[in-house]
């Protein structure tokens, strides 16, 4: 890449007219999607956006790259054949918590734990917009909707923890309106090479609004944010005077100033799976803070680069050529004259 | 050679071989029919096997077994009555005697009839002591297992090893009935366990002491002689339907210059297209066992959306899970190709059987107006021709297209004239250039002969496009939701798919060009259908046999040549659903010959409904 990008935003924006709700957190996400992409990409004809059915699966058709809006829920498949057919493109695939999380979730799960070249961005709304305000699997629970007039009784995943579970190699989490981090999260997940999870908390200004107010609310987001730097302790606070403490190996969340010096905070290490694991488990939590960033990164080779490698292996002493005639005639053969 | 045996010279012979499924039946069967194949038999056959890997031990339902039709003549199905039963043990003798032609005969492993074993097959009375066979069979009761176990003496392997040897005994007798070479055998012992000097040579005696067995004991009383078929010159080897398959797959990627991706679930019988081709990366062929079968599909169409040809293989059940994917790959106008391995239904239905059954699944089960290619395979062989043939036209008219065989094609076997691959036609894959204009791609501009869209595949500069499962605009390929467009979509996808009728040779017509009967049939009924028309016409009946291969779109010059027939029989391993699609096309009076007993149709009862029906 040139210091200077070829690309320009407009580039990678299509002739189509977006159809998201207005005041959609998606918006944002495409925007910042936008600007990011020339920073990483000189070749937008080796961008594939791939995508399931949702309101955030509509994202391909304002990207002017290659995309393909598959089917509920079955989007990882189409990218994991599409990698193995030509590894040399940047896969990306957006998906939300219903299609990726609940009729999609067994292909997550498998496309994690395969480690296919990929990067997910999940659009967390916890709801069903599409279909017109249902709850999703990560909804809270008692969550009133059209399918739970009473609330909902339905207990919901946290998204990165199941994403560690099904063994990522690369989990982020972020938020619709936090521009930057959000730019800075694209540029890390195209930057690993295995598959890269973005959790995207989005608002759905229709059907949930505000679900995520208490991270994004100028008053409050400092109090509740924690952001997460590779090698720096976790503080947090609006006076940066809170921190994670480990007393053994439970976490808890401290003063520092009295009791506790910064240097009882823990320091975050990106690829210490503990941390990923105890990171996850903050999410949605009374007692903790909100995680944003990258909660585990730690390479491993990714399923495409192992079957380039088999393939280069079985093909190192075969003469191709020959190849079709000598499978066919393999065996016992006879003349009939 | 016996002093005592006289040969006789026969034409046709049906040998069964039935055992328990740990007997090594399946490898009796293959190696029988290894050396019929080299001796230059026409042959013919049909596995069997119980869908549990090892039923209990000695029960009715762990039988398996493994049927041989071999001739000097040509033949076209794996017989129906077997002229010789061997039988390993009680429940297999239970379960085949009833097939058995009278007079046969019946070889039977004599050590194994033992009281518990005779007791789990519901015998009250031992039948190789009460005299209940003799008189309708030409019994052998042979004590194989003790055989093999005196011949085996000082090698150094488990009581256990030693018995399992057993299967090769029966072969040995078997061989020396019908006057067949051992070498070919012994050199396949050799080669396949290469790396325990001690199991071949356990294996090797056990052979010959069956062959020594009837050469020696004098209670055969004949050996007969199958002499070499008349086939076609040529170079020939024997071929399932999986390895037919999967080396047309290759042809085809060969001769289009294509690369192949196989994406697929494990699944019953569809499973062996995933092994063979999982062996076949030195060909560049790349495979991938999906975590369902919905991510199957989904990963052969993310493949061929890429510029691989994407190919995946299942059976109805896991057809089923794919039907979404389908019609995605529908109105994507993707290549694709979907293999059915057909087996008996409905759900798990007969996993290890054959059936017919999933014509309308294929034709008809996606939502929408979604029409897709279906063609079938009719023998073993074939499959080679069916699975090169699915993938040019995927390609040609950017399609799924979906392959039909079926258990007893993928597990059957024939001989089979190899061909010469540099006799098939190239075809391109012709992908969409680059385009270094200023102007928008459009994704959906079709070719004028075909209605084909381009294959744009990522990577090519000046490409960038959107496609997916919502309605496109004509041309440019936009989302559109109006109502004309809709419509005119939906013709345009039905019409591409009925252009290929265009390119379709004429219909082959076996028999009389006109007269009282056509046997119409599709897929593996083919050998039946031959086999009873061929019958029919010696006996100087106006018949002839029709065999469709393209089930969708169907050949223009059907509807003339079914107006040159009275009457229209068509035999399905089904209730009718070939049937009806033609009678609802064509609206003849076809009648049906309709049995769904998981096994392939007999020639006899074709013929005798055949006759039925002429004389009426």
């Amino acid at each position: 890449m040139s210091d200077k990008p070829l690309l320009k935003k407009a580039d990678f924006q299509s002739d189509q007219a977006i159809r998201w709700c207005p005041g959609c957190g998606d918006y944002a996400i495409l925007a910042q999607t936008q600007k990011t992409f020339p920073e990483i990409t000189e070749k937008k004809e080796d961008t594939v956006f791939i995508s399931g059915i949702g309101c955030s699966s509509r994202f391909p058709y304002y990207m002017n790259t290659f995309g393909f809006h598959t089917i509920h829920g079955r989007a990882p498949t189409i990218a994991s054949g599409l990698k193995m057919a030509n590894p040399e493109l940047s896969v990306w695939l957006v998906t939300g918590d219903g299609d990726g999380f609940s009729i999609g979730g067994n292909h997550m799960i498998h496309l994690l734990r395969r480690n296919v070249d990929i990067n997910v961005m999940l659009f967390n709304n916890r709801i069903y917009g599409l279909t017109k305000g249902q709850y999703s699997p990560t909804s809270e629970q008692g969550k009133v909707t059209y399918s739970t007039p009473m609330g909902s009784i339905d207990y919901p995943f946290k998204p990165t923890k199941l994403a560690l579970g099904a063994e990522a190699s690369f989990v982020a989490k972020t938020i619709d309106k936090e521009l930057k981090h959000l730019q800075a999260m694209i540029k890390r997940a195209n930057s690993h090479k295995g598959t890269s999870f973005i959790e995207i908390y989005q608002n759905c200004n229709i059907f949930n609004d505000g679900a995520f107010s208490h991270l994004t609310d100028r008053d409050t987001k400092e109090e509740q944010l924690l952001r997460l730097e590779d090698g720096e302790p976790m503080i947090f606070g609006a006076e940066k005077n809170k921190g994670i403490y480990l007393d053994g190996t439970s976490p808890k969340v401290v003063q520092i100033g009295k009791d506790y010096s910064i240097d009882d905070i823990v320091v975050h290490n990106e690829k210490d799976r503990f941390i990923g694991d105890m990171l996850a488990n903050f999410t949605s939590s009374e007692e903790f803070p909100e995680p944003v960033g990258v909660l585990y990164c730690k390479e491993r080779p990714s399923y495409d680069e192992l079957m380039e490698a088999q393939m280069k292996e079985a093909q190192k002493d075969s003469k191709k050529a020959k190849g079709l005639h000598e499978l066919l005639n393999a065996g016992d053969t006879w003349e009939v004259k | 050679m016996s002093k005592k045996a006289k040969l006789e010279t026969v034409d046709n012979v049906t040998i069964r071989f039935a055992g328990d499924s740990g007997d090594g039946m399946q490898l009796s069967g293959g190696r029988f029919t290894q050396t019929s194949a080299i001796m230059g038999n026409d042959l013919s056959t049909l596995p069997d096997f119980p869908a549990e890997i090892r039923a209990p031990a000695g029960s009715l339902a762990g039988v398996s077994s493994f049927q041989i039709h071999f001739s000097s003549q040509e033949i076209h199905t794996p017989g129906e009555k077997p002229d010789v039963l061997v039988a390993m043990n009680p429940a297999a003798l239970k379960v085949h005697l009833k097939d058995l032609t009278p007079g046969g005969a019946l070889i039977i492993n004599k050590n194994a009839f033992t009281n518990k074993n005779l007791k789990l097959a519901g015998y009250d009375s031992d039948p190789t002591e009460d005299g209940s066979l003799e008189d309708y069979y030409s019994t052998h009761f042979i004590e194989m297992s003790k055989m093999v176990e005196l011949a085996c003496e000082g090698i150094d392997l488990s009581p256990k090893l030693i018995d399992r040897t057993k299967n090769l005994c029966a072969l040995g007798v078997l061989f020396w009935m019908y006057d067949r070479p051992l070498e070919p055998t012994i050199d396949w012992l050799n080669k396949k366990f290469k790396s325990k000097p001690d199991v071949v040579e356990a294996n090797v005696r056990a052979l010959n002491t069956g062959y020594n067995y009837g050469d020696t004991a004098e209670i055969f009383t004949t050996r007969y002689v199958v002499k070499k078929a008349k086939l076609a010159p040529g170079k020939y080897r024997n071929i399932n339907g999986t390895l037919a398959t999967c080396l047309g797959l290759l042809t085809a990627v060969e001769k289009s210059k294509l690369s192949l991706t196989f994406a697929g679930y494990p699944i019953t019988p569809a499973s062996n297209i995933l092994h063979t081709l999982s062996n076949w990366k030195r060909f560049g062929v790349k495979t991938y066992q999906a975590e369902d079968e919905i991510a199957g599909i989904g990963a052969a169409l993310g493949a061929s959306y890429g510029g691989s040809l994407g190919v995946t293989a299942s059976s109805g059940p896991g057809i089923a899970l794919k039907g979404e994917f389908l019609g995605l790959a529908v109105i994507t106008e993707l290549p694709l190709v979907v293999i059915n391995v057909q087996r008996g239904g409905p759900s798990t239905g007969l996993p290890t059987k054959t059936e017919q059954s999933d014509l309308f699944q294929a034709v008809y089960g996606r939502n929408g107006e979604a029409p897709m290619p279906v063609i079938a395979a009719a023998t073993p062989g074939d499959c080679y021709y069916t699975a090169y043939e699915a993938c040019r036209m995927a390609v040609k008219y950017m399609t799924p297209v979906m392959m039909l065989s079926d258990g007893y094609l993928v597990n059957g076997s024939e001989p089979w004239i190899i061909p010469n691959p540099d006799e098939m036609n190239d075809f391109d894959a012709g992908f969409v250039k680059e385009n270094l204009t200023d102007e928008q791609y459009l994704p959906y501009k079709r070719n004028k002969e075909t209605l084909a869209r381009g294959w744009a595949i990522p990577g090519t500069k000046g490409l960038e496009h959107r496609i997916g499962g919502i309605e496109k605009q004509d041309v440019t390929g936009n989302v559109n939701y109006d109502s004309d467009n809709h419509e005119k979509m939906v013709q345009i996808r039905a019409q591409k798919v009925a252009n290929i009728a265009n390119e379709l040779p004429p219909t082959e017509i076996f028999g009389e060009k006109k007269g009282a009967l056509l046997i119409l049939s599709w897929g593996s009924t083919h050998g039946a259908c031959k086999a009873a028309t061929e019958s029919l016409l010696e006996e100087g009946l106006k018949v002839a046999h029709v065999s469709i291969r393209w089930i969708s779109p169907l050949p223009k010059d059907l509807k003339d040549i079914l107006s040159n027939y009275k009457k229209i029989l068509m035999p399905e391993i089904n209730t009718g659903q070939f049937r009806q699609m033609i009678r609802a096309e064509f609206l003849v009076d076809a009648i049906g010959l309709n049995e769904v007993q998981g096994k392939p149709l007999g020639a006899s009862t074709i013929v005798a409904k055949a006759k039925e029906i002429i004389n009426e």
